[in-house]
């Protein structure tokens, strides 16, 4: 019988927290600016400038170890990261080695095999390298110190995931806990939340860890899943040869469905970190960190208990609302103004729902403002507009945030409530389809839908079609 | 002097210090070395048991600034001593991930 191998994972997570600021300087975090505009002596790593702890930083960096179970470093300090690289202008990155701020922590995860803690090393913070642009042109390098000192934590899993399933659930339940805290949108495509995949197998029993190597380029949940089973078939298939898994670091080509060992960044991996004297350590006192433990948000489990204790909405209901930290916020805030739960729960799942699938967006995407979507739910409930004009209007304030009064206005789709009118309209489809007429007559429901759908074509959509059924039965009765 | 030097040992310290030396800076450097670790050595002697290490020397701590955007855009004096540039980015020798 073939050999059986387990696979070992471990995950460094780095995520870019939501300051104004980068973590260092008072340059703007915001993305998109033109190069090097949001840059200063500081993060441009220029002599004699001195770097000035952002306080939010640390306060985040608490916030998410204190969620994740984590002690607290009392006394942390930075440390210098040594190394060349265009990207990085001190030639150091600053960062922390010896007394990161939190440590020894844990999240639970849930998975088809049942639930299973896995365990944090560390997080600690430490500052975002600038951009480097090759150019053909002139065979150069062009760098944007843009993102340079932009603020990141890394979070340091221990390696305790035995399966791509693990990682995932293990990722979604970090991005969930840090949404929630607004320390980051954790967004992988953009780069807000990158993880990078320490994998080793072994034989199964065995009680040493095998050798590991590092995945980097890992830019969706989709990548990191094919990634995880194509190192691990390598390394398997390595083993099965009789050879060595080379501790090294490889970047996944997720188009070729392939990892290729990455030239390393020197001849030495050899950083020789030493404490950064620019910054002053950080003393954390027990008032500031009960502070902080008292600040945090609810979390998902006790906004789930609170939702089903103040909302008539199913469970299925809150558990896809309360798995986005955005779509929970828009939810209460709608239900706030309008006081109809279950009718933005409605739109939520059903419209919302559908358009993020269709377009394979995230509900972390969702422009509508909550004003906007208890105005459509006032309306309708008005019967000022039907709901297929009440669907239409959703899709494109779903697309751009639009008033859907002012839409309707101007669009003219407000339900026409002129009794004359469809009192004539109706008579018209009557005396044009007999047929039909003789069909609901002689006792089929059915033919009555048909005159309901020609009334409504003949009235654009504009009438209310619970009215224009009562009518037709009366009319027909 | 105590501390001897290798000839490994300053190539490799050459390498992560992206320096080209000479054979002659070599046996300086070699030198220098030496007597700094003489020195560190000078230093061990101390019984340091019951002090915490120091990486500041000023007793501060807990300095912060608040998250509010003070910088403007600076692009042009930053670019200013760069050696070369290009469409508002710094110019640097072509290099490989």
């Amino acid at each position: 019988m073939a050999k059986q191998y387990e696979t070992v994972i471990g995950l460094e997570v780095h995520v870019e927290l939501a300051t104004k600021t980068k973590i260092f300087c008072g340059c703007s975090t915001a993305f998109g600016g033109a190069p090097n505009t949001h840059t200063c002596p500081v993060c441009t790593g220029m002599p004699g400038s001195l770097p000035v702890l952002n306080r939010q930083v640390l306060e985040y960096a608490v916030a998410v170890g204190l969620a994740t179970n984590c002690d607290i470093t009392r006394y942390c300090k930075f440390d210098r990261k040594n190394y060349f690289y265009p990207d990085n202008p001190q030639n150091y990155q600053i960062s922390q080695l010896y007394l990161p701020i939190c440590r020894n922590g844990w999240v639970e995860i849930e998975t088809g095999e049942g639930k299973k803690r896995v365990g944090i090393h560390e997080i600690h913070m430490e500052e975002d390298a600038g951009k480097l642009i090759h150019d053909e042109w002139e065979d150069c390098s062009l760098v944007d110190y843009n993102r340079s000192g932009v603020p990141l934590i890394e979070i340091v899993s221990e390696p305790d995931m035995r399966s791509a399933e693990e990682v995932i659930a293990y990722l979604e339940k970090l991005r969930l806990l840090i949404q929630y805290l607004g320390a980051s949108d954790c967004k992988l495509q953009e780069g807000s939340m990158r993880a990078d995949v320490n994998l080793s197998v072994r034989e199964m029993g065995a009680e040493r860890y095998g050798t590991r190597t590092e995945m980097k380029n890992l830019n969706s949940f989709k990548a990191i899943m094919r990634a995880i089973e194509g190192e691990r078939a390598r390394q398997i298939d390595l083993l099965e040869e009789g050879e060595d898994v080379i501790q090294e670091t490889r970047r996944w080509d997720d188009t070729k469905g392939a990892s290729y060992a990455m030239r390393s960044k020197e001849d030495a991996q050899d950083y020789r970190y030493f404490p950064d004297p620019d910054l002053t350590p950080v003393r954390i006192s027990d008032e500031w960190l009960e502070g902080r433990r008292a600040a945090l948000p609810e979390f998902r489990t006790e906004k789930m208990k609170r939702y089903r204790e103040e909302y008539e909405i199913p469970d299925y209901d809150i558990e896809i609302i309360t798995g986005s930290k955005h779509l929970a916020d828009i939810f209460e805030e709608t239900v706030a103004i309008c006081k109809e739960p279950k009718k933005v729960s409605n739109w939520l799942m059903g419209e919302t729902m559908r358009l993020l699938k269709e377009q394979g967006r995230e509900p972390e995407d969702i422009v509508f403002s909550p004003g906007h979507l208890a105005e459509l739910i006032a309306m309708t409930d008005a019967r000022e507009i039907n709901g297929t004009v009440a669907k239409e209007v959703f899709e494109v304030m779903f697309a751009e945030d639009i008033d859907p009064r002012q839409y309707v206005e101007e669009k003219g789709l407000q339900t026409v409530n002129d009794a004359g009118a469809l009192q004539k309209t109706l008579e018209e489809v009557i005396a044009n389809n007999p047929q039909s007429v003789a069909d609901y007559r002689g006792g089929k429901e059915k033919a009555l839908g048909f005159l309901v759908g020609q009334t409504m074509k003949a009235m654009k959509g504009k009438a209310d079609p619970g009215l224009v059924n009562q009518m037709l039965r009366e009319m027909l009765g | 002097m105590t501390n001897i030097i290798s000839d490994e040992t300053i190539d490799y310290v050459a390498i992560l210090a992206k320096l080209e030396l000479s054979e002659e800076e070599k046996q300086q450097a070699k030198e220098d070395m030496g007597k700094m670790l003489d020195y560190i050595d000078k230093l061990n002697e101390l019984d340091t048991t019951n002090v915490e290490p120091m990486s500041h020397v000023f007793p501060a701590e807990n300095v912060f600034r608040e998250d509010v955007v003070t910088n403007g855009d600076m692009r042009e004096e930053m670019l200013s001593g760069a050696p070369g540039e290009k469409d508002g980015m710094f110019m640097a020798p072509r290099t490989f991930e």
